[in-house]
């Protein structure tokens, strides 16, 4: 892939297109991907949104919004980024704090802040400041991290991951605390002390389902058997599996899913929306959309090698890897592989939130790619 | 220079997270070939099961017209709502909505439900108002369905239920023509392949497996203006007369078409809740009686028809009744001496008897079983009977009372085709409910000369001279007989309860119609054939002969009356 980011003609001059990307700090393969993925979603929400228009106009309206973040942060340079880490992560602590306190209640669990003019999620701001907080923390420290710095490092991750697991919202912990853990994996945990936290999680998992809450519990068992209750909860997986066999290797066509369309499938267009796909645009589509993603990834991934910094590398390398975890979740989850968990497909599923989260993600990434010392040259 | 840390390299960290990453988008890609191609034909049966149903298309039952086509038997789309109990799981507020719309109480219509959760179908309410059905279906229930069915409606109600019989719920003939015809009217239902959403509504036909055929047309031989007015004329009788029960039976002598079959007691067979056994049989084709002196007519046919009897014979009936086999036989009165015709006039069972005893039996029973007693009449009515007539070895009394009408029993409509075989001039035809082209085959059971003679000494009966005197139809020459039977009862004859009877044909010189009027149990003044069944008989036949356009045949009669100034 391009190393040395030299966007330049052979003459040696930039070319106008270039300048263009250099001066807002656009990365043009993430862009390629993300724009490419963006315009996929609309076609696929529009089938699955039944045709609304208005749906449609809803979520460019969210894109443009999330556009303009991402180039904001793009402009930001990494010394911006690491430089408000911690204020970020603190403030977001104090409103998950805030949110068990006085949040309002939604779909059963305590997830948003009314701040009056906006209904704001912290739990969300969280997926990026908790990765950036140790990407902070351990991007001035000797690496690999000592027993003390990974202690830390521990504290900074657990808590915004229980804070969240007590809204509760199991599904937002368990990412948020991936996404941490990248960082910390990445910053050089030792495979020792990782196989033996993997042995002891495993061994704690009686114990996490004695805390769960009644519905992830069903969320499980129906995942292990979805045929055991296929009216209730298994109802969700056997329908998009169905509606995914069903697209078979060409797809039943644009605007055709028969099972999207007659209301088989449930939340057809946000967190079931791969189904709908699927099923119109068949094996091949699916196949071009995952390589998109894998692109999308893999264009991440180079851009935290490439990093300059600890600080760079470290939260680069863990926006890609959480971007690809939310993919292989939500796609795995709609193909039956993982257990029903509330994770939408990237970019695509119909919902403001993720979509601001990831977009501001990518112009991070972008930030990281564009605002190189003068000295690499 | 560098002033930025730079972290380890970690190259085997580094190629774990990419061999991770290619190995997860290997199993997102082996999970979509897996359901795709490899498990591809069950995903899509499994789908196709979920969104596509085979369902019937009812068939439209084929209508009844009468023989100018007016229609007797519609069907008319409705609406059936039927839930499955199993997927049925609506709010409170819903089952009320659903149950104000079909008037139905919601607290019944719960507890029907709660009682059937373990059952697919539940029938909520049938045959609703198609319109209503649309209302229905807006209120979005899930588990509540639709299904088009066909509705019987009869035009005439009451007035032909006996004929036409009704079909049920089920839209299967039960009684009368849609008994009888049902496979002709049913049709086959089709069936199509739709799709369906979840709530189970058909969104889209993709495909007919087999078209539905509707039902035939069936085109009767009943005259629906004919059939009005002896069903009203009989009723007004019966209530003016006080009897039980009554019938009337008229055909066309040409063809052997019934033009109007009427009974009474009836019920209007729009309405099933009216319907009690006893109402809905038609009595003209199901129920038996003695012919009574119907019968003597055809008798003096047997003896003119063996040549050793002419029309003026004499037979001397004093003093007025006979002993046979010691039974006395008796007249109203003593007549005297009396030719052929005036023992018809008059009505002699003495003279009857004496006739019929010196035929042989066979001369006196071929006349009868050829002119279709105790045999079918091939009209292939449900339930028809075919009366009884013992053809055994007979003793003379059991001869001698055959030949005024006892001991053997008809249906009015065997006696009404007896009838119409003699204003034939001796041709019987089967008797037919279907209207007809053309005369079916008949069979000469009657010469030409004998009823020609049979008729005018019946003509003579319906004059100021006879007792079928009130059966005169102005402008026409009628010929007929009286018959007044006492009803046999358990243990004998009942002295005081009677059957009224009146059978003849009009005009008499060249006759198109026979008729037959019985009165059961008069029970209010008169109760002599010619007095209670005549007028019957009188006023329909006049309506029928001029509906159905037949050349007066006495205008003689009508210019005498001009001429005295009674017209």
């Amino acid at each position: 892939m391009i190393s040395d980011n030299g966007f330049r003609n052979d003459n040696g001059r930039d070319s106008f297109t270039l300048k263009v990307v250099r001066v807002l700090h656009l990365d043009p393969f993430l862009l390629f991907g993300i724009l490419l993925l963006s315009m996929t979603g609309m076609v696929v929400l529009y089938s699955a949104g039944d045709q609304s228009i208005a749906l449609i106009n809803k979520q460019t309206t969210r894109l443009v919004l999330a556009f303009a973040i991402m180039l904001a942060l793009a402009h930001v340079s990494p010394a911006g980024l690491r430089f408000w880490s911690p204020w970020i992560y603190g403030i977001g602590i104090i409103l998950l704090v805030l949110v068990l306190l006085v949040g309002d209640v939604g779909k059963g669990a305590q997830r948003w802040l009314d701040l009056g003019f906006i209904r704001f999620q912290p739990s969300e701001m969280m997926k990026l400041a908790t990765p950036m907080m140790l990407a902070w923390f351990l991007s001035d420290k000797p690496l690999p991290p000592t027993a003390k710095t990974l202690l830390v490092a521990a504290v900074l991750l657990l808590l915004p991951t229980l804070l969240i697991a007590k809204q509760p919202d199991l599904g937002t912990a368990l990412l948020i605390f991936t996404a941490g853990f990248f960082v910390v994996f990445l910053g050089g945990l030792s495979w020792r002390l990782l196989i033996g936290l993997g042995i002891s999680g495993a061994a704690l998992l009686p114990v996490l389902w004695h805390y769960m809450h009644d519905y992830q519990r069903n969320r499980v068992l129906t995942f292990l058997n979805p045929e055991s209750d296929p009216l209730g909860t298994g109802y969700h997986i056997i329908q998009s599996k169905i509606a995914i066999g069903s697209g078979g290797v060409y797809g039943r066509g644009w605007l055709n899913g028969s099972q999207s369309h007659l209301d088989f499938l449930p939340e057809q267009s946000t967190d079931f929306i791969y189904a709908v796909f699927a099923e119109e645009f068949g094996l091949i589509g699916g196949i071009l959309l995952l390589t998109l993603y894998a692109f999308i990834v893999l264009r991440g991934l180079v851009i935290a090698v490439n990093a300059q910094d600890t600080y760079g590398r470290l939260l680069g390398g863990s926006l890609s890897m959480t971007f690809f975890v939310y993919l292989f979740v939500n796609v795995g989850m709609v193909s039956g592989i993982l257990p029903v968990v509330g994770v939408p497909l990237p970019l695509i599923s119909y919902g403001g939130t993720s979509m601001v989260t990831l977009m501001a993600s990518f112009g991070m990434l972008m930030s990281i790619n564009t605002h190189r010392k003068i000295w690499a040259r | 220079m560098k002033h930025v840390t730079r972290i380890p390299h970690y190259r085997f960290r580094r190629y774990t997270v990419f061999s991770v990453f290619i190995l997860a988008m290997l199993a997102l890609f082996w999970r979509a070939l897996d359901m795709q191609v490899i498990n591809q034909a069950f995903f899509k049966q499994q789908g196709d099961a979920r969104h596509l149903r085979v369902v019937t298309v009812p068939a439209h039952r084929g209508d009844i017209y009468d023989r100018n086509g007016e229609p007797l038997a519609i069907s008319t789309p409705v609406d059936t709502v039927w839930l499955n109990p199993g997927e049925f799981v609506e709010a409170k507020s819903d089952v009320k909505d659903l149950a104000t719309l079909l008037s139905l109480d919601k607290n019944e219509l719960l507890e029907k439900i709660n009682a059937n959760q373990k059952r697919e179908f539940l029938y909520i309410k049938r045959h609703i108002d198609p319109e209503l059905g649309k209302e229905i279906l807006n209120l979005n229930l899930t588990g509540l369905y639709l299904r088009r069915e066909y509705k019987r409606y009869y035009p005439s109600g009451e007035v032909a239920s006996h004929l036409l019989g009704f079909s049920n719920v089920d839209d299967i003939g039960q009684e009368g023509i849609e008994l009888a015809y049902e496979d002709w009217l049913k049709g086959e239902a089709g069936a199509k392949r739709v799709i369906r959403d979840r709530l189970g509504r058909a969104v889209d036909d993709i495909e007919r497996i087999s078209s539905a055929e509707p039902g035939k047309p069936v085109y009767l031989s009943i005259d629906r203006r004919v059939q009005y007015l002896a069903y009203s004329t009989l009723k007004a009788a019966v209530k003016e007369h006080g009897a039980v029960a009554g019938s009337a039976v008229i055909l066309d002598i040409t063809t052997g078409e019934v033009l109007a079959i009427v009974n009474q007691p009836s019920f209007n067979s729009n309405d099933r809740s009216q319907l009690k056994p006893g109402t809905y049989r038609n009595r003209a084709v199901t129920d038996v009686f003695e012919p009574g002196s119907t019968m003597k007519p055809i008798t003096v046919a047997a003896a003119l028809e063996t040549g050793r009897w002419n029309s003026k014979d004499n037979v001397h009936t004093s003093p007025g009744y006979i002993r046979v086999q010691g039974n006395a036989i008796k007249d109203m009165k003593n007549y005297g001496t009396l030719n052929m015709g005036e023992i018809i006039l008059k009505s002699s069972n003495v003279g009857i008897s004496k006739i019929a005893l010196s035929l042989s039996q066979d001369e006196q029973l071929d006349m009868y079983m050829n002119l279709g007693f105790g045999v079918d009449t091939g009209s292939g009515f449900p339930g028809e009977s075919v009366g009884a007539l013992n053809t055994g070895r007979l003793g003379d009394f059991e001869r001698a009372t055959m030949a005024f009408g006892y001991g053997l029993s008809v249906t009015p409509l065997q006696l009404a085709r007896a009838y119409a075989a003699i204003a034939n001039d001796g041709v019987i035809y089967p008797v037919s409910f279907m209207r007809l082209d053309k005369a079916p085959q008949g069979e000469k059971v009657i010469s030409k000369k004998t009823s020609k003679i049979v008729r005018k000494m019946m003509q003579r009966v319906v004059s100021s001279e006879g007792t079928g005197f009130d059966a005169q139809v102005p402008n026409y020459n009628v010929a007929g007989k009286t018959g007044t039977v006492h009803k046999f009862v358990a243990g004998g004859y009942a002295e005081d309860r009677y059957l009224s009877i009146f059978a003849g044909m009009a005009p008499a010189s060249n006759p198109r119609l026979a008729m037959v009027v019985v009165l059961n149990e008069p029970s209010k003044g008169d109760y002599f054939g010619g007095q209670v069944a005549g007028p019957v008989f009188s006023k329909v036949m006049s309506g029928a002969l001029r509906l159905l356009n037949i050349a007066p045949d006495n205008l003689k009669m009508a210019a005498q009356k001009v001429r005295s100034g009674q017209a």
